[in-house]
């Protein structure tokens, strides 16, 4: 980890070209949480010339992107605003990137926020289209973070929200009783990350068998290596492996 | 309380016995609940004929009504989204194409608009690979529908169906072969593009198949439309309205054929799809007949669309221009799938290092993605089909979610059936068209 941060754009580096549709001040800019990160080999600040290895990030926090957003974007943040008094508690962050609007919920009020904006005459996303979980261990206290895709068929518009708990307590309300269409995918998020909707009918576990122990999308759960019969060996698990060290 | 209604009691040697007596069973059926008690618990699969794959259905039945139907998916699961976080984001197409093995094309696809928006290359997204990809998905929705329709027949009863429909979809399987090297699981659309161009051979082919299918679609219709047994097992049979639909979440046919007409090529396009002619068909029964019209005309729809990415289909590339993510070899097609392009071996192995290490740092480490996410919606042949992904800046996936419409669709399951036959529960669970390789991915 000896490479200097501003070497982050130049150096024959291949990658950080700004993606189009970006805001300049390029947001939801996570570092590096795991091995997966860095580039392959375990190279860390040798001889590499390439610009491939040991190059460390920047680590720049979730940033609210400056208006206009451009597009539908500032319309629905509007409309929002007006419809739903707790805007300045609930939401936030507003995060535009890659052409994707983000609004960044606090956790408790998620199944509110879901209710004005399915609710509400100027936004009406009726369609809950994906509710996921991601793991940002290392890179965020509140490492847990719920990803709803709300799709507005009357307005053709699509917005994310996202909130984020902690893994010590990872609860945050069900928004089924607003999408029951969230039952099952809200079930997914927990089998596979450990997150606790609260409210939801049935929360069980639903791809994983019932009596499996722990969460296994989450970052650290433990990967299993595969025995040989030659010698007691063992094929590493791969994030042991050496290309991932 | 007392004993004695029910049973005489004497000492015995032994201790207490009581000897129930016959008649009074009556009594006490009667004192329960009279509907409860009728009830028997069924469980139905998950290896089944007609689950529809390995499907698990929890039926409580009142006679041959069913009061609560429960359904337990999980059985297929093999953690492939947690696979692609520890493969580069190119080998992550060889991943997803196993999800839904009935549209692989489909998976490919979303995912590759996805690692394109992250990257920020999808302007660069040669013309032709975006019509090879159009070509290629409706061949693949074309397919699909013909397994759902060969699968739902057996199911219904006409094993004739059955065999119709995969014959017919074996001839699009072998297009896939001429094409990708591959009758299923392609791994074809790759991020940047396609792994290789469309050989002259396979237009031909495709040319030939447009001529043999709407006649063939005349038969199946001659075969089922006014057939009364057909008709019988599929008219109001399995209902589910606009608003049930848009709540459970369900899109695509069983969605359009409430009367919505949301389909993603036309409300929100991708690859280019507003620029192709194409009807949105309905229907606005919502029940199992409407879902089996909806179907016919959406191939019907993806002949035109197919007729006319041929049309479109200029010489050209087939992968971005920038070397730092092109795949760096166009592959050849051998008799067992994709294989090494002796060219470029030669030119690597004996021309020039530069490229070799190129091709080595492309090919082991793979290329760098910036930090962020997407969502990529595009229209499968069951709704829906959305891609999360998202990058810490590595060159793995940090996280690829699934929206699969098989997942989301399923739980619409217990709405349709609750009230109806236990007969019924197999014609609406076979019009949602799960495939179980997707929803448990």
């Amino acid at each position: 980890m000896t490479a200097p941060n501003d070497r982050i754009d130049g150096g024959g580096v291949p990658v950080p070209t700004t993606p189009a549709g970006a805001s300049s001040t390029a947001p939801a800019e996570y570092p590096p949480a795991s091995p997966a990160g860095r580039g392959m080999f375990g190279n860390q600040g040798t001889g590499d010339v390439s610009g491939f290895g040991g190059l460390v990030r920047p680590r720049r926090a979730i940033e609210d992107s400056p208006r206009p957003y451009g597009g539908y974007f500032d319309e629905v943040r509007d409309a929002l605003e007006e419809a739903y008094p707790a805007f300045a508690d609930a939401i936030e962050k507003v995060v535009v990137d890659r052409g994707e609007l983000t609004l960044h919920v606090r956790p408790e009020r998620i199944a509110e926020v879901c209710q004005v904006m399915r609710d509400d005459l100027a936004l009406r996303f009726e369609l809950c289209s994906s509710v996921s979980g991601v793991d940002y261990l290392g890179a965020d206290a509140r490492r847990l973070h719920v990803v709803y895709q709300l799709t507005s068929m009357t307005y053709r518009r699509t917005v994310r929200l996202e909130a984020a708990v902690s893994a010590e307590d990872p609860h945050l309300p069900s928004v089924t009783s607003v999408y029951p269409t969230a039952d099952w995918q809200e079930r997914e998020a927990y089998d596979m990350f450990g997150i606790v909707f609260d409210g939801h009918p049935n929360l069980t576990r639903i791809l994983m068998p019932d009596d499996w122990e722990g969460h296994p999308q989450r970052k650290d759960y433990p990967l299993g290596g595969v025995p040989v019969e030659y010698k007691g060996a063992e094929i590493p698990p791969p994030d042991r492996r050496r290309s991932y060290q | 309380m007392s004993t004695s209604n029910y049973a005489t009691e004497r000492e015995t040697a032994e201790g207490k016995v009581f000897t129930v007596t016959g008649g009074d069973w009556d009594n006490v059926v009667s004192g329960t609940d009279p509907i409860n008690d009728e009830r028997i618990v069924v469980n139905m699969g998950p290896q089944h004929p007609s689950t529809h794959g390995v499907l698990r259905l929890i039926l409580e039945l009142e006679g041959e009504t069913v009061r609560e139907a429960r359904s337990v998916v999980g059985y297929l699961h093999t953690g492939i989204e947690k696979n692609l976080e520890y493969r580069n984001w190119v080998q992550g197409s060889t991943f997803v194409t196993r999800m839904d093995y009935l549209s692989p094309i489909f998976n490919e696809t979303a995912y590759a608009l996805a690692v394109e928006k992250l990257l920020g290359i999808s302007d660069q997204v040669t013309e032709r690979a975006t019509t090879i990809r159009v070509l290629m998905m409706e061949l693949n929705r074309i397919s699909s529908h013909l397994v759902w329709l060969a699968t739902t027949g057996m199911e219904l009863g006409a094993i004739n169906m059955m065999l119709y429909g995969f014959r017919e979809r074996e001839y699009i399987l072998e297009i896939f072969e001429m094409i990708t090297g591959l009758r299923m699981n392609h791994a074809y659309v790759r991020p940047g593009g396609v792994a290789q161009d469309v050989p002259d051979e396979a237009i031909v082919k495709i040319r030939e198949f447009l001529k043999l299918m709407p006649k063939k679609l005349k038969e199946y219709e001659n075969l089922l439309s006014g057939q009364p047994i057909w008709i019988e097992r599929t008219k109001n049979v399995a209902v589910l309205d606009v608003t049930g639909c848009v709540a459970l979440g369900v899109t695509g046919p069983v969605l359009r054929s409430a009367g919505l007409a949301w389909d993603l090529r036309k409300t929100m396009p991708y690859c280019g799809y507003e620029t192709y002619e194409f009807d949105v068909p309905t229907h606005t029964d919502g029940d199992v007949w409407g879902r089996y019209l909806v179907r016919l005309a959406e191939i019907r729809e993806s002949l035109k669309l197919v007729e006319q990415a041929l049309d479109r289909l200029k010489p050209g590339p087939v992968m971005v221009a920038d070397k730092k993510i092109a795949w760096p070899a166009q592959l050849a097609i051998g008799v067992d799938g994709m294989g090494n392009s002796l060219e470029h071996v030669a030119k690597i192995m004996g021309q020039s290092m530069e490229s070799l290490i190129h091709h080595f740092k492309l090919v082991t480490e793979g290329f760098r993605v910036p930090p962020g996410q997407v969502y990529v919606g595009i229209e499968s042949p069951r709704g829906e089909l959305g891609v999360h992904a998202v990058s810490d800046g590595g060159t793995r996936p940090y996280r690829v979610h699934y929206r699969e419409p098989s997942f989301v669709n399923l739980q619409a399951l217990p709405a349709m059936a609750e009230g109806g036959l236990i007969a019924d529960v197999i014609a609406g669970g076979a019009s949602l068209d799960p495939v179980m390789g997707g929803c448990d991915r």
